[in-house]
């Protein structure tokens, strides 16, 4: 595929992942860029919404490759992460081959040799054949390369963490029994994290660290433009400007990217010509998460859309 | 340029950034896949590649600026570039033209200052701080010792000889030279003080934290308040990284049939996978009663500050203060911030003369429900009860209801039993008594309690 080959510049991924519709700050340019170059994963970090999963899926499209993603939870393990043996396939083939085994052995004189003779084919049970590629086995074995995406690493388990890292430093897993499973061709590593407990430090080592926050106003605008194009301009500034005075509240959970483009959504939906007073009261529910936040903000509405409008006159 | 890349790295270790030496390699590839030409991205690229926290990111942002704004001067061939950057104002205040026809069997020092050659004096300011290993400046006190090593590696010693025969020959210009060499001596300095600030930043935080560690928390000044809660914050989020570890530990050895059966009922209960029986810990559950009278005012208001920031790690902390009764104040201190709590306390409760005896029956007789066999109660005070009955069988009771009773006493041991104290008598009821008077033991006392849980 033609975008396969390595990227030019920071300016090509800023217009590359812009054609997936993902518009990236020049961080975050940056980052793709240099994981490219220098081959390292990336550790994005930031509030929920921002636009973190994404990133890798953008990535994914943009350079026509497959996206394979891990979702971490608690009691996630090698079994689920990595590789599994397929017990119930070797369980099978032992009872089809049960006679052919029979036969096979049968022929030794003693026990000794038909032990031997065992041994010589009891590694069949063991190889390539009877092993279940899990994600993380997968991304390593795509011919064309793929975008790995680790999600919400903090949720899994300190251990699993031990687990990742020869498969970010090196591209490799080790598999007892077969040996060491080298990458055909690197994956684009992305790990994402919502920070609810601190990253190991050999973890965030061996990756790039990208924290993507709330966008500035400018680029949120961009974004809601590039993801609802119907919108009119003066109500996406005004509503970008709404939720920016929202983001200055002292709030338990504040609207970020994704609720925006909701948002944004709902205001084409109900074909609102500009941000009124009714209007946001009716639609607050699709930007905050919480009664307690919601009960906070109401009282600011008028003060917010006034300070939004006037923004509008001279932005 | 590598080398100005290995000053950076070092100046961002004295930012408090941890660096590694993989981490610095990689920053090198980094930048030589990005190149130098441009500011922001080169920023942008260290910032991804060192940092590895959002604090972290901060402070070598900052130093970023801080090291490339006022490159440290250049070597000759580069240095036309610091010309709009050179920070000295210092040696071109003098604005009489030429002089260096008259320098002659001057030495090389006078001569470049009689010049007025900035890029010379620059490099020559460089190259004389590098030859001082300037970048190892780490405390205050040593920015004498730097400023003059780099001086003498100019040559100041031949510019004093040279001043002290153009005194006699050639009064003019050795005024002219004196006021010179003022200008140098203002340069270096600040040369060195910008050093200081870049290299020694976290060793002077370091030592000046770690004096406030030490400082008996009742007798700080009010100045250092601030610092000190910061400082608090500083060992709450320590405590809370050693103590949020996941609270499930497997226990190898006792199969747990039943979740083993359900995993592998797919094998026709074949017990391919094995379940292990798990131990599940319970998440500290504190109650905390703070004498709020006098001198143990401040100490209270740090230690609640230190347990209330601990939510991650502890479940549930109910907190009570009292001088002469006592009432709850968990609510106040959840709602507010630090100070606006503190002050509400203090007016509800604080400013009598404590009465241990009616504050623990306050206790007993509305909130000794909350005290359950998983509960830690730690009671802050110096029980000194002004000699009113100090209810020690109430404690005793308590001591009876909970996990453990712990007493932190702000007073050094010698004090305990002396005057009014009762330490004594409500010690023999306590799991642990220790000393609580400065952040060290602070720390080491909540730590103790929490790892108890573990």
């Amino acid at each position: 595929m033609a975008e396969n080959r390595p990227l030019a510049s920071i300016e090509a991924v800023e217009s590359g992942l812009a054609a997936q519709g993902y518009i990236a700050s020049r961080q975050i340019a940056t980052a793709v860029y240099l994981s490219q170059q220098i081959e390292k994963p990336i550790l994005v970090e930031g509030p929920a919404g921002v636009g973190k999963t994404e990133l890798a899926k953008a990535i994914a499209a943009w350079r026509g490759m497959k996206m394979i993603r891990l979702q971490c939870y608690e009691g996630l393990d090698e079994a689920k992460a990595l590789y599994e043996w397929k017990y119930a396939k070797q369980l099978l083939y032992t009872q089809i081959l049960k006679d052919k085994l029979g036969e096979v052995l049968g022929g030794a004189p003693t026990l000794e040799a038909a032990l031997n003779q065992l041994h010589d084919f009891g590694d069949v049970f063991f190889s390539k054949e009877f092993v279940e590629p899990r994600p993380l086995l997968q991304a390593l074995e795509q011919p064309t390369g793929c975008v790995l995406l680790v999600d919400e690493i903090d949720k899994s388990d300190a251990e699993f963490e031990s687990l990742l890292l020869e498969i970010l430093s090196d591209f490799q897993v080790t598999i007892p029994e077969l040996g060491t499973v080298v990458a055909v061709s690197p994956p684009t590593v992305i790990l994402t994290s919502n920070s609810e407990r601190d990253l190991g430090d050999a973890l965030k080592r061996r990756c790039l660290h990208l924290h993507i926050g709330f966008p500035e106003q400018k680029l949120e605008e961009r974004i809601v433009e590039s993801r609802v194009p119907s919108i009119s301009q003066t109500l996406r500034r005004q509503m970008v400007g709404f939720i920016n005075e929202v983001r200055t509240l002292d709030l338990k959970k504040l609207p970020s990217v994704s609720e925006t483009i909701d948002w944004a959504r709902v205001l084409v939906l109900l074909q609102a010509p500009e941000l009124g007073h009714e209007v946001v009261k009716d639609t607050l529910n699709v930007l905050l998460k919480y009664e307690a936040d919601i009960e906070a903000t109401m009282p600011q509405v008028s003060t917010f859309i006034a300070k939004a409008s006037r923004q509008g006159v001279f932005g | 340029m590598r080398e100005n890349l290995h000053r950076f790295f070092r100046a961002a270790r004295g930012a408090g950034v941890r660096l590694s030496p993989a981490e610095s390699i990689d920053a090198m590839r980094a930048v030589s896949k990005v190149g130098f030409t441009d500011r922001a991205i080169l920023r942008d690229t260290f910032l991804l590649t060192l940092a590895k926290t959002q604090d972290e990111k901060k402070a070598l942002g900052d130093c970023f600026d801080l090291f490339f704004d006022q490159p440290e001067p250049e070597q000759p061939p580069e240095a036309g570039k610091a010309d709009e950057q050179d920070p000295s104002g210092s040696n071109t205040a003098s604005d009489s033209p030429g002089g260096g026809g008259q320098a002659e069997g001057l030495g090389a020092l006078a001569q470049m200052l009689l010049a007025q050659d900035r890029n010379a004096i620059s490099a020559a300011i460089a190259s004389a701080a590098n030859a001082a290993s300037l970048s190892d400046i780490r405390y205050f006190t040593q920015r004498g010792i730097f400023s003059g090593r780099i001086l003498d590696q100019m040559g100041i010693q031949r510019l004093r000889d040279d001043l002290d025969n153009l005194t006699a020959t050639n009064p003019a210009l050795a005024e002219r030279l004196t006021n010179a060499l003022d200008g140098l001596r203002g340069t270096v300095r600040d040369t060195v003080s910008q050093a200081l600030m870049l290299y020694g930043r976290e060793e002077a935080e370091n030592l000046r934290n770690e004096i406030l560690r030490n400082a008996p928390l009742s007798r700080i000044e009010p100045r250092q308040v601030e610092q000190m809660r910061h400082l608090i914050r500083q060992i709450a989020r320590r405590l809370r990284e050693r103590y949020s570890k996941p609270r499930k530990r497997q226990r190898r050895g006792h199969l747990d049939v039943r979740r083993t059966l359900r995993r592998n009922a797919a094998w026709g209960g074949v017990p391919f996978l094995t379940a292990w029986k798990r131990r599940h810990r319970d998440k500290p559950k504190i109650v905390a009663l703070c004498d709020v009278s006098g001198s143990v005012a401040r100490v209270s208001d740090f230690f609640l500050l230190l347990i209330h920031s601990l939510h991650e790690v502890v479940d549930d902390v109910r907190s009570f203060a009292f001088s002469g009764h006592l009432i709850e104040v968990s609510g106040i201190l959840e709602s507010k911030s630090p100070e606006e709590a503190m002050a509400e306390i203090m007016s509800k409760v604080g400013f009598g003369s404590s009465d241990y005896g009616s504050s623990l029956a306050d206790f007993e007789d509305e909130w000794m429900s909350t005290i359950t066999p998983q509960t830690t109660v730690i009671v802050l005070g110096d029980a000194r009860s002004n000699n009113l009955d100090p209810r020690a069988d109430i404690l005793r009771r308590i001591a009876e209801r909970s996990k453990r009773l712990v007493w932190l006493n702000p007073e050094g041991r010698m004090a305990w039993g002396w005057g009014d104290s009762e330490m004594p008598r409500y010690s023999t009821f306590c799991s642990v008594v220790r000393q609580c008077a400065t952040a060290k033991q602070l720390e080491r006392a909540v730590s103790d309690i929490v790892a108890s849980y573990q």
